[in-house]
């Protein structure tokens, strides 16, 4: 495996020069405390738990995967999870982000964005058993009566007991309206829930003494469609201790974060509790949606910074072939693979998009912690709009960069990318599941053409444009940013000419908008990473101290990203240009022949 | 019983240092600093030693840039009480720390101090020594195991023919080795709870020292690149080299 170290230089660098947080962040209420020593301070000691605990049980939970124990429906984790769950909770970070009214330190996003990506490059398997704990304190802290927060939050904000997220069925994933589990009244304000929930992640553990299931299902009475969802707080044990009827009937064979147990919940007239209104359930679960895509994308972003650190750490270290402008080392047999262009390329790729991806993360998550608490509603609308746009972006731009990221740094492995042992192909493994639940990266695509883009008449994205465009116009007069701002002005217009293109389209032929959807995601995530590369170029010319090469590290970096991975938004154009024709003409049966 | 531990702030150890172009010293701007390792080993010795009931206070201190705040800031979240900084940018040499932390000893009268064993920037390893001479204290450096009574510390020592225990009569220095504990991890509460801890700011000048440096560095260079080693053939052909070209046997 890999070594890890966290990156404490470049989230300084992110939260403090590039976002400036803390021209915000302790201004806005509650906020007050959260300096930048304390966020210097947290980080380290997480870089410290996730280095020190999580990134030796990575692979050995791959190898070792969980197990089902069919005799009591148990799950057994790899060895060293739950103490290392153990040692998590004792720190006091299940509580980081929570309300301090529940047992929780009250922090920023802000702070808590950095540290999850840290636990994700670390272990990304085992993050996920506090990561859906987390998702079930929000939506019962959310939507919750405050006899429902008293009686669970506190143990979710401690670590005491842990969450899930039960939506998928076997028969619906995407289309939540096709949903079947029932719940009826038990006549003493409690339901009776029925039902087979697949792909529960942290379904069922031997981390924490309870679990607390967050389940989609429909009342008697409730309309078939989406419009008929109700959410239900079904708790594997009563706070009397007695068992409820809801067993794990068995775990996935899967692809990647083997460690982390995805399973088959049977619900069997278990006993559960309605939290928000009835038929309010799948809007009780957007309300934290983007905060749980978010999270999802930062599962691209960690990765590819772990592949990262591997293939840079073994690209110094290998010795194969000679430069081509003769020996760089002539004393050794050969010179180490780094003075190759095509590695160079695949190393600048990686780095380029991660640190792209954690600029992005940093401003959405300074966007999440204004949405919360700043005390003027225009402010708050504001950031919501932007949350609300890039969301999908981040999400699906991040872990297809991932998979990208983490598959270069196999092949920078050579044939010890592809062996076990290395670590590297584990991480292509475990990246792949992220382009594809907290819904697909497909669905993310026609997210945003359809609902954030098409459907508000471009209002949103002229905002975000206006935002990139005030950005490049207060450059004029500043020869070093030109490189950057004529082609980023350039890239602005020609994606507001497409934006027009796909919703004239779209308004004679709704497939339009479909056919154009991925590449247009794509084409918006390389907006948003040109910009911020733009940025980032900007705070490095005027706080560079020449002597750090930090900061040329980024101009040069800068100039990667715009000369070698910004042109593929030409062929992505082009593409999109050439409409839904060529994808719908073929007769589904003449896609194959016998 | 009053307990002072002394922590320096030093480049952290996953740190690749690089020379300064004019060979002045090694370049630390913008590296990653952290507190000495040594010295996080003494803080939670002090600490596991106030949990046992054995000592009741513990002062931290630090000695340098403001920056050492932060140090210390990492000390009170492990868990000492309250923390002094004497706070200046000169270059401070080993006996000149070792000058300043009798003063601070001498104001705050502790039973035990412990120190790391050395800082892993300079390497010199003389501190606690030096502290010991000045105070008149006993000393038990690199200390293993460390067993502290009312009147009396029983330190086992790492000493090169392997383990040596001492028995001294408090006040006493005592510097730390790797092997005394493993130490803990900060929770998170306890940085905001360290920030509220008290934190007294003094100068060499309030401690009246003279911290004038007495060594001077003449120039700082990278160790010599080593060259490629060759191979022998056999055992017999190993120990020709090794007497006639290495001269070591
Ligand atoms: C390891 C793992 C962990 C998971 N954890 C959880 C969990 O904790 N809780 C939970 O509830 N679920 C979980 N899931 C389920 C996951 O969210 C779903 O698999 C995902 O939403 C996709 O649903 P599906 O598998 O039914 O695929 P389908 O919905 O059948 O989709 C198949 C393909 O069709 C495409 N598609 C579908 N509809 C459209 C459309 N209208 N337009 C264009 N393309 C479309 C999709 O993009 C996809 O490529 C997990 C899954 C896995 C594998
Ligand atoms: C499952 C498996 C089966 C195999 N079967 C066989 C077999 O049957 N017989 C056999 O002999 N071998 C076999 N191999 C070995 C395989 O052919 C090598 O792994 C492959 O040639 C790459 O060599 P390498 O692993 O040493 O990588 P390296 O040569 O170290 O390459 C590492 C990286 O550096 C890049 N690189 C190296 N030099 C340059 C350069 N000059 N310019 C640009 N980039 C460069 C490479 O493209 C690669 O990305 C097998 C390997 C595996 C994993």
């Amino acid at each position: 495996m890999p070594a890890y170290t966290a990156p404490l230089r470049d989230f300084a660098f992110v939260l403090n020069e590039l976002i400036k947080v803390q021209e915000i962040v302790p201004t806005l209420p509650g906020y007050a405390e959260a300096t930048e020593d304390v966020y210097a301070s947290y980080l380290e000691a997480a870089a410290k738990f996730c280095e020190s605990e999580l990134a030796p049980i990575n692979r050995s939970g791959d190898e070792a995967g969980c197990v089902f124990n069919p005799a009591d429906h148990s799950v057994t984790t790899p060895d060293g999870f739950a103490a290392a769950y153990q040692q998590y909770c004792e720190l006091g970070f299940p509580g980081l982000d929570c309300d301090p009214a529940y047992g929780g330190q009250g922090m920023p996003k802000t702070l808590a964005f950095p540290v999850m990506e840290m636990l994700t490059s670390s272990n990304v398997a085992w993050s996920m058993y506090p990561g859906l704990s987390h998702g079930a304190y929000a939506a019962i802290h959310a939507h919750g009566t405050d006899e429902q927060k008293d009686a669970y939050l506190p143990q979710l904000v401690s670590g005491e007991w842990t969450g899930t997220m039960c939506l998928t069925e076997p028969h619906c994933g995407t289309d939540l309206g096709l949903l079947k589990s029932r719940a009826e009244p038990n006549g003493d304000g409690s339901y009776a829930i029925s039902g087979t929930k697949i792909f529960i992640s942290a379904g069922e553990h031997d981390l924490a003494d309870n679990i607390i299931h967050l389940v989609l299902a429909r009342l008697p009475d409730a309309p078939k469609d989406v419009k008929g969802i109700s959410l239900f707080i079904v708790p594997k044990f009563h706070t009397d201790a007695s068992r409820n009827d809801v067993f794990c009937g068995s775990l996935e064979h899967k692809m990647g974060i083997k460690a982390n147990a995805t399973a088959v919940l049977n619900f069997d007239g278990a006993k559960g509790y309605l939290i928000g209104e009835p038929n309010k359930g799948l809007a009780c679960m957007f309300t934290m949606m983007n905060a749980a895509r978010l999270g999802c994308g930062m599962q691209g972003l960690g990765l590819g910074e772990a592949s990262f650190q591997g293939s840079l750490a073994y690209a110094k270290d290998r010795l194969q072939m000679r430069a081509s402008n003769g020996p760089a080392f002539p004393e050794k047999s050969a010179d180490p693979i780094i003075v190759h262009p095509d590695v160079r390329r695949m190393l600048l790729t990686q780095k380029a998009y991660t640190e792209a991806g954690r600029a992005l993360t940093a401003l959405l998550a300074l966007q999440l912690d204004i949405e919360e608490k700043h005390p003027d509603a225009d402010q708050r609308k504001e950031a919501a709009d932007l949350v609300a746009l890039l969301t999908p972006v981040a999400k699906a731009f991040m872990t297809d960069n991932g998979y990208i990221a983490t598959n270069l740094g196999m092949q920078v492995f050579g044939g010890h990318g592809f062996i076990r042992e290395w670590g590297m192909e584990q991480l292509v493994r475990d990246c792949r599941i992220s382009q594809i639940y907290e819904g697909t990266n497909g669905i993310q695509a026609l997210d945003l053409i359809g609902r954030k883009v098409l459907l508000d008449q471009g209002q949103k994205l002229r905002k975000f444009s206006g935002m990139v465009v005030a950005f490049c116009k207060a450059q004029e007069g500043d020869e070093r940013m030109r490189e950057f701002v004529e082609p980023l002005m350039k890239l602005l217009k020609d994606t507001g000419e497409l934006t027009m293109h796909i919703g004239m389209a779209a308004m004679k032929n709704r497939d339009e908008a479909g056919a154009a959807a991925t590449d247009y995601l794509r084409v918006i995530g390389h907006v948003t990473y040109a910009w911020l590369w733009a940025r980032m170029a900007k705070v490095a010319f005027d706080q560079g101290d020449a002597a750090d090469p930090f900061y040329q590290a980024k101009i040069t970096t800068a100039r990667f990203y715009f000369a070698k991975l910004l042109p593929e938004v030409h062929g992505l154009m082009v593409s999109i240009k050439s409409g839904a024709a060529p994808l719908m003409t073929l007769d589904a049966e003449h896609f194959a022949f016998q | 019983m009053k307990a002072l531990v002394a922590v320096k702030r030093v480049v952290d150890y996953n740190v690749k240092v690089r020379v300064k172009a004019d060979g002045s010293d090694v370049d630390i701007a913008n590296v990653k600093m952290s507190m000495n390792p040594f010295d996080e080993i003494a803080v939670e010795e002090a600490v596991r030693l106030k949990e046992a009931g054995k000592v009741s206070e513990i002062v931290v201190v630090s000695l340098g840039v403001k920056q050492c705040e932060e140090t210390l800031r990492t000390a009170l979240a492990m868990g000492a009480d309250r923390a002094v900084h004497v706070e200046t940018d000169a270059e401070l040499q080993p006996l000149a720390v070792a000058k300043l932390l009798k003063a601070v000893a001498d104001k705050e009268q502790p039973s035990i101090a412990i120190l790391g064993k050395q800082a892993i920037d300079d390497d010199a390893n003389q501190t606690g020594q030096m502290l010991a001479a000045l105070l008149g204290w006993g000393q038990g450096t690199f200390a293993s195991k460390v067993e502290l009574n009312a009147e009396t510390a029983t330190v086992t020592r790492e000493v090169d023919g392997g383990l040596e225990t001492v028995k001294l009569a408090l006040p006493v220095v005592i510097t730390a080795d790797l092997r005394l504990n493993e130490p803990r991890y900060v929770k998170l509460p306890n940085i905001m709870a360290a920030k509220k801890k008290p934190l007294d700011k003094l100068s060499p000048a309030d401690l009246g020292v003279d911290i004038a440096p007495r060594l001077k560095t003449l120039k700082v260079a990278e160790p010599a690149k080593r060259s490629a080693g060759i191979k022998v053939a056999n055992a017999a052909e190993l120990v020709a080299k090794l007497k006639n070209d290495a001269k070591v046997l």
